[in-house]
């Protein structure tokens, strides 16, 4: 086993060792454990009648058959090849290879359908909604994460998301009101936005107060004076201040179309749209340009970045404003994008879920969009099972979304490890 | 381009770390800076460098005042400087740690990773590394991330280079390596700067020498002084290079390793089906090319690795399968290889490093309370029994130079109860004077009947300690062979060379 090649010249020495495999039986351990909830559920607690999953919108030109499924029968089926996979996991683990992601992604996605199912038994279950929905729900802790990302990335810890989505909510609603034009209430969102991370910033980097602190006070202090304006000067006027003009939708011709994907990707209000090239600029960003290279080294070891050059100060200064930025956008989602006015209290914890979905998405701007998705996703399919009248008590449902996430990035996306200076000023 | 400081000086507090310092450096020189650990060498470096300012005195290029606000204008005059301390990040790959801070783009933004990776291939080509621009700067052995410090520094076209300590990681092979490259860069006219400890470099690149002590210059010495008069110039007296040793006197088998494995989480195995023991009042010397599993096999005798099967034991009582501080409480002391990632914490002043995995008992803590009083007279004795030369007790560790950092890392270890030792690279970055002292205390530790084992790069610290030496290559041991065995049969078994004759006897 040991045929190494010897190489010439003692200092290039390249030293070649033997290979040897450790055994991880996590993922077939895990997939045991859905496998016997999927047996109890679908199969020895399984409901009778056929769940049908619609689709497409009544509307919508190209229609796709409903798929009609025997609930009973669905579930043995699902389970069965849950085990199957399972057993070829455990297989693969004995003769030393990994489970790849796409085995995951398939006995996720197998799992969904059985659960629907059950869930939705003798009923018809609108697949349409429920993505759609998703992508609505999901966009603001889209918004947020991308801030948290940004900021954190760039060694600020931003607790402040909530407040900077709740001024950006805020303000949007006022400009947009006040101008008429929905496009300079996502501006002033965006300012606003920054305006709560330049507070952040100047405390945390110049005067070197604890961050999380920072971030907590500035919550509570967006969240007194919006509310305080909100009463005093909105509800007073709310035709003068709170009626803001919204994005309307757009269809982008003949690709709107496209069964399930068309609505989700191009039947959406401009600020959908302006989503998703944010997730992609950012993550572009900051894997393969000078802005993410010197964002991340000053976030992962200061000292270095200082020692060729980079400014840490002005550095993080700048882009934890435009974290802000972001997270404001977020905001405006809320008033410009789906309620139509500001409320009160009006973004509700989401910027902290959004800072969950930073921590599960391991500070990637791809992978905090999908844990955000994922709790939109859940949140959604909580509401819609509500409305087709589902055996699970909603409170449950609520929790779906966290008990993945940790079975995911317990089992299968690997050790979460932060920005190395996150949360950590630099002293010279 | 000529450098030319005109007296520096650095305060930190009290402290003078630089007192009035005239140095001059011209085009095509390489000029060695001697001194202690702590005598303010780093310092003085990091002043140029742009990342300390002085109090007083001015920095000269080709004759021209210059104020550097920071490392980047340094850098933009021309400096640039190998630190001590790698400045490299753990998660980037090692082009990206090269490219930082003058990066090249194209189209979009996006970096040119194509054209650093061929600026690292050719670079690390030229000076015969073998540096892959693709893997991650933390799975890199320290040697192997130096040559990625050296190549940075080289990357930027320096008019005036430091190189602060860079062959205190290095093999004997990769130092020789090293030094060529500053002959052929000193040739092409670059000043150099040179900071090193080992006597040895010095005579054999420097043109000039400048010894300082204490923060002042002491003095001048030509290339071809001897070591002596280096080493007695530097420490302000006569320095033993060899010290003495009597023969050992060993006792029982105190640990036994067996058919040890590593596995790292790549899966290779870099430890290989090991077996070897250490008796008690006996020095183990583990000798090999850095990076051939000397790292992971101390790692594992520690509890540190993650996958590792055989059998080791200490005393007759098994020690794998252990946690850390158990391994510690059995009575091991261990000195890490790279001190500031495993052996201290930066942010805690020195009198906590010393007592940092002694925190679960007496004398240090009694009814879950720090016994502060007792740590203050600890501290104060072994901070002057080790001679660590630092402001107080309450300094905080991060800000102590290189050297004095492993003495407090040594002081911690030694002051222990202990039956087994272990050392990796106890002495990297430590002076001459510090050294002799070291080997001095490691000698004694084994007379007082502790088993020891010393990993060492360096063939004259295996020399000065090895009552036996294993030779460790691509993660086995490929011969145990008595101390006094000839370097040139050290060096073909390092080479992965089998040594039969005397190899299975010893
Ligand atoms: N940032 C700092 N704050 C306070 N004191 C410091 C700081 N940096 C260095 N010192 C002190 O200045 C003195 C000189 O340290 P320096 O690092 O220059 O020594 P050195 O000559 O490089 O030693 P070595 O050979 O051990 O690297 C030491 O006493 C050290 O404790
Ligand atoms: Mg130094």
């Amino acid at each position: 086993m040991s045929a190494v090649s010897q190489t010439s010249g003692a200092g290039a020495d390249k030293i070649v060792l033997e290979k040897a495999f450790v055994k991880n039986w996590k993922a077939p351990i895990s997939f045991g454990v859905v496998t016997i909830v999927a047996l109890l559920l679908f199969v020895l607690n399984g409901r009778e009648g056929t769940s049908s999953f619609k689709l497409t919108a009544d509307a919508t030109a190209i229609q796709l058959p409903v798929i009609q499924l025997p609930t009973v029968a669905t579930g043995i089926v699902i389970t069965v090849l849950l085990a199957g996979l399972t057993a070829y996991s455990a297989y693969r683990v004995q003769t030393e290879r990994k489970t790849p992601l796409w085995i995951v992604a398939i006995f996720a996605f197998l799992f969904l359908v059985g659960f629907l199912a059950w869930a939705g038994a003798g009923a018809s279950i609108p697949v349409y909604g429920l993505l759609l929905g998703t992508v609505a729900l999901s966009a603001p802790l889209i918004f947020g994460a991308l801030g948290g990302v940004i900021s954190e990335r760039s060694g600020v810890v931003n607790i402040a998301i909530e407040g900077q989505m709740l001024a950006g909510a805020f303000v949007s609603a006022m400009v947009a009101t006040l101008t008429g034009n929905a496009f300079a209430g996502l501006f002033g969102a965006m300012v606003a936005g920054m305006l709560v991370s330049f507070v952040l910033a100047a405390f945390a980097i110049k005067y070197l107060v604890d961050q999380i602190i920072v971030g907590v006070v500035l919550n509570v202090l967006v969240l007194g004076l919006t509310s305080f304006f909100y009463s005093t000067i909105m509800t007073a006027n709310p035709q003068m201040f709170n009626q803001p003009a919204r994005f309307p939708r757009i269809e982008i011709p003949v690709l709107s179309q496209i069964p399930i994907i068309g609505p989700l990707l191009f039947q959406q209000t401009i600020i959908i749209y302006i989503m998703y090239v944010t997730v992609f600029v950012v993550w572009y960003g900051l894997f393969h340009t000078r802005w993410g290279l010197r964002v991340r080294s000053v976030g992962e070891h200061p000292q270095a970045a200082d020692t060729v050059g980079i400014k840490v100060g002005v550095t993080r200064f700048w882009n934890v404003s435009l974290a802000g930025a972001v997270a404001g956008m977020g905001g405006a989602y809320f008033t410009l994008g789906s309620v139509g006015a500001f409320n009160k209290e009006m973004t509700a914890g989401a910027g902290f879920i959004a800072l969950a979905a930073v921590i599960f998405g391991q500070w990637d701007p791809l992978k905090a969009t999908m844990a955000a998705l994922l709790f939109g996703f859940a949140t959604n399919l909580q509401s819609v099972l509500g409305v087709i009248g589902s055996p699970v008590p909603s409170e449950f449902m609520l929790m779906l979304p966290y008990v993945v996430t940790i079975l995911a990035v317990a089992g299968f996306v690997g050790k979460s490890r932060a920005p190395a200076a996150d949360g950590k000023p630099y002293i010279k | 381009m000529k450098l030319e400081l005109r007296g520096i000086t650095k305060r930190f507090g009290s402290l003078v770390a630089n007192d009035n310092i005239n140095l001059t450096v011209n085009p095509g020189e390489i000029h060695c800076l001697l001194g202690e650990n702590g005598a303010g060498k780093s310092t003085l470096m990091n002043v140029l460098y742009g990342l300390y300012h002085a109090e007083e005195g001015e920095i000269l290029l080709d004759d021209v005042v210059q104020d550097f606000a920071g490392p980047g204008d340094a850098m933009a005059a021309g400096i640039g400087m190998v630190h001590q301390h790698f400045m490299l990040i753990p998660v980037f790959t090692v082009a990206e740690n090269v490219m930082l801070g003058h990066e090249e783009t194209t189209f979009g933004g996006r970096l040119n990773m194509t054209a650093t990776r061929k600026t690292v291939r050719e670079l690390s080509d030229r000076f015969g590394f073998d540096l892959d621009p693709d893997a991650l700067v933390e799975d890199l052995p320290v040697g192997v991330q130096q040559r990625v410090e050296i190549i940075k520094a080289l990357s930027k076209n320096a008019q005036v280079l430091v190189f602060d300590e860079p062959t205190a990681v290095l093999t004997p092979q990769e130092t020789d390596e090293l030094m060529l490259i500053m002959k052929q860069l000193r040739d092409a006219g670059t000043a150099i700067v040179f900071i090193t400890h080992k006597l040895r470099e010095v005579r054999e690149v420097a043109d000039r020498i400048t010894v300082i002590r204490l923060g002042k210059v002491v003095g001048e010495a030509e290339p071809t002084a001897t070591n002596e008069e280096l080493a007695s110039l530097m420490v302000g007296r006569a320095v033993d290079l060899m010290i003495d040793k009597g023969p050992a006197d060993p006792g029982a088998p105190a640990l036994v390793v067996k058919d040890l494995s590593v596995i790292d989480h790549v899966g290779q195995m870099v430890v290989n089906r090991v077996s070897f023991e250490v008796r008690a009042g006996e020095i183990l010397a583990i000798a090999g090319v850095q990076g051939n599993g000397q790292t992971e096999l101390t790692e594992a005798i520690m509890g540190l690795q993650q996958h590792v099967t055989g059998e080791i034991s200490l005393d007759g009582k098994p020690l794998n399968r252990l946690s850390v501080n158990k391994v510690l409480n059995s009575g091991v002391g261990f000195v890490p290889e790279d001190r500031n990632v495993d052996g201290l914490v930066g942010d805690f002043t020195v009198a906590e490093n010393l007592m940092l995995d002694r925190s679960d008992g007496e004398p240090f803590v009694k009814f879950g309370n720090l016994q502060l009083g007792y740590l203050a007279t600890f501290a104060e004795e072994k901070v002057e029994q080790f001679d660590i030369r630092a402001q107080g007790i309450r300094t905080l560790v991060g800000r102590l130079s290189g050297g004095n950092q492993q003495k407090v890392v040594l002081a911690r270890e030694l002051s222990r109860e202990l039956r087994l030792f272990v050392a990796a690279q106890p002495t990297r970055g430590l002076d001459v004077g510090s050294i002799e002292f070291v080997h001095t205390q490691i000698v004694a530790a084994r007379d007082a009947g502790v088993a020891v084992i010393v990993v060492s790069t360096e063939l004259d610290e295996v020399a000065a300690l090895a009552d036996r030496v294993a030779v460790m290559y691509r993660g086995g041991i490929i011969g145990i062979v008595p101390g006094d065995t000839s370097r040139d049969v050290l060096g073909l078994m390092m080479a992965g060379e089998h040594h039969d004759s005397r190899g299975a006897v010893a």
